[in-house]
């Protein structure tokens, strides 16, 4: 006798078990933030975590409640979401056509590299004193600028590598029938740098948040940021962690937004293995 | 240029400097190819000697560093329109949008390209396939957009680059009936390039051979075997025979390439 190599029958997960094991992936996702939860609450009613550094997860449902229905919350909500909104828009539309523009216009790209190397080596926060002395500390100015600035070079330094990686084939295509610049741009060039273009508005959503939360600390004028650091010096854990929890699903939010955005341009791309569960 | 002659090729040379050595490169050498309207002509030759170059020089890719080619005004349509290698469909436009694309190039309405792709999509047999991607299709399928794609235009001249050197061996013999089945309806000139030398003999009325590069032309050889061909035949020893004789014009030419290139490191070959 040989060595007998053994058959599995193909069998569906089957019970509730089974349905169990079918999604385990979301199950344990969140059997690890109940986990913590659990132990952060616990700990902090036990006295062994500082509750005003590190609040508690009831306590900053109940500071956010509280929060919400004064008026100076929304005054400091209006403040951060305009400098977000304002800056991260500006960013996107001078960046994405400069992008394009020196992307495919070799000579302009020679003449931007070295500055938009430069400012993409430079922290942009650095800036932030001289941009508060340019646009002052009061009014969005320089808060908005600094949003901007994070968010430009993000989308800008993508979008032209984009354009450049455009596939040659392609081109060659568009060229033999004659196709128009105009034709070939929108036809070949934009559709192979949109992944780019989103990468860039995802990354620029992190840095124009970084620019809000970083502006609003140093300028100390209003806004969320300011939110948190009142609290923080108010030892009111809660009510500071319910700021962060904004920003944070700022983030998320935006993230989110971009990836419907992304799955309506991508339509044309078969799902990769990765992206299947 | 001659009359009931599709393409005229005088002399036609092509010199490249390469990027990396900056040395001047000679691709294709002294071409002198005349092509009746309504033949099928092959250029066969080793990869690299400079047949798919000459085949884009045609296509206005790039020109020609000397030398003359003309091509037969077309009363209606366009030209040339070129049928290139594999996965040259735009993947983000459906498959009635990559076969209209030529006439949107021309100018014509989104509308209106569609309709007039439809007829030609029937005709390569993709009906049904019309909203689907480029992704969701088999690579002979492909190929198939890829040929009503150029046909849209109407085109006095088909060139083709290696539409079917992607292909896995059985989907490339039916997708060679296809084609001679659809060139025979649609009656166009073709410009084929391939390094099959029975793709070449099936296909052609005339199969030119080339030469390692830089690119010249060995042998021009009409294919006298009756039409329409079966893939039976193939087999056939007329068949045979003209494989035969492009097979060892090839094959000196490979000889030669592979001697000087096992030559280089200095050592005696016998």
């Amino acid at each position: 006798m040989g060595i007998a190599i053994p058959s599995q029958p193909l069998r569906p997960p089957q019970g509730r078990i089974g349905r169990l094991l079918h999604n385990e992936r979301l199950i344990l996702g969140l059997a690890g933030i109940v986990v913590f939860l659990a132990a952060w609450e616990l700990g902090s009613r036990a006295g062994m975590i500082d509750r005003s550094f590190f609040g508690r997860p009831t306590g900053i449902v109940e500071a956010g409640i509280k929060e919400v229905q004064t008026p100076r919350f929304w005054g400091d909500f209006y403040a951060s979401v305009t400098e977000f909104g304002i800056g991260y828009l500006l960013a996107i539309l001078l960046g994405v056509p400069i992008g394009l523009a020196a992307g495919r216009f070799r000579r302009l790209q020679y003449a931007l590299d070295p500055w938009l190397n430069f400012f993409n080596s430079l922290p942009r926060i650095a800036l932030l004193p001289v941009l508060v002395i340019m646009f002052g500390v009061f009014g969005p100015g320089a808060k908005i600028a600094v949003v901007f600035l994070g968010a430009f070079f993000s989308i800008v330094i993508p979008t032209m590598q984009g354009v450049r990686t455009v596939d040659r084939r392609y081109v060659d295509v568009a060229r033999s029938f004659d196709a128009s610049e105009r034709l070939l741009f929108r036809s070949v060039v934009i559709p192979s740098t949109v992944p780019f273009i989103i990468t860039g508005l995802r990354l620029g959503i992190a840095r124009a948040l970084i620019g809000v939360v970083t502006a609003e600390l140093y300028t100390q004028t209003e806004g969320i940021g300011v939110l948190i650091r009142r609290a923080t010096e108010l030892r009111q854990g809660d009510r500071a962690l319910f700021g962060v929890l904004i920003f944070t699903v700022s983030g998320i939010v935006g993230v989110e937004a971009i990836r419907r955005v992304e799955a309506r341009f991508q339509k044309w791309r078969p799902m990769t293995s990765l992206e299947r569960r | 240029m001659q009359a009931g002659l599709a393409l005229e090729a005088r002399n036609v040379r092509m010199e490249y400097v390469d990027q990396a050595t900056g040395e001047r490169l000679l691709a294709v050498d002294r071409v002198d190819l005349d092509i009746e309207e309504g033949q099928f002509v092959s250029i066969v030759g080793p990869s690299g000697c400079g047949k798919s170059t000459f085949l884009k020089i045609v296509n206005g890719l790039f020109p020609a560093t000397d030398g003359t080619i003309e091509l037969r005004r077309p009363d209606h349509g366009v030209a040339h329109a070129m049928v290139f290698q594999d996965s040259s469909l735009f993947p983000w436009y459906t498959i009635v949008d990559n076969v209209a694309y030529g006439l949107v190039c021309q100018g014509v309405p989104r509308k209106e390209a569609q309709a007039r792709a439809k007829p030609l999509i029937d005709l390569v047999s993709l009906t049904g396939f019309e909203t689907k991607f480029p992704y969701q299709l088999s690579g002979g399928m492909q190929q198939r957009a890829n040929l009503a794609r150029a046909l849209t235009v109407d085109p006095e001249i088909l060139l083709m680059d290696e539409p079917f050197a992607a292909l896995d061996a059985q989907t490339r013999e039916l997708m060679q009936a296809e084609l001679l089945r659809i060139w025979n309806e649609a009656h166009k000139t073709v410009l084929f390039i391939t390094h099959q030398i029975d793709e070449a003999i099936y296909l052609s009325d005339r199969v030119i051979v080339m030469s390692a590069r830089p690119g010249r032309i060995l042998a021009d050889i009409a294919i006298d075997l009756p039409r329409p061909r079966k893939l039976e035949i193939k087999r056939s020893p007329d068949f045979i025979t003209y494989a035969d004789q492009i097979w060892s014009l090839i094959a000196t030419q490979l000889k030669s390439h592979l001697h000087e290139v096992q030559a280089k490191p200095g050592e005696s070959v016998a």
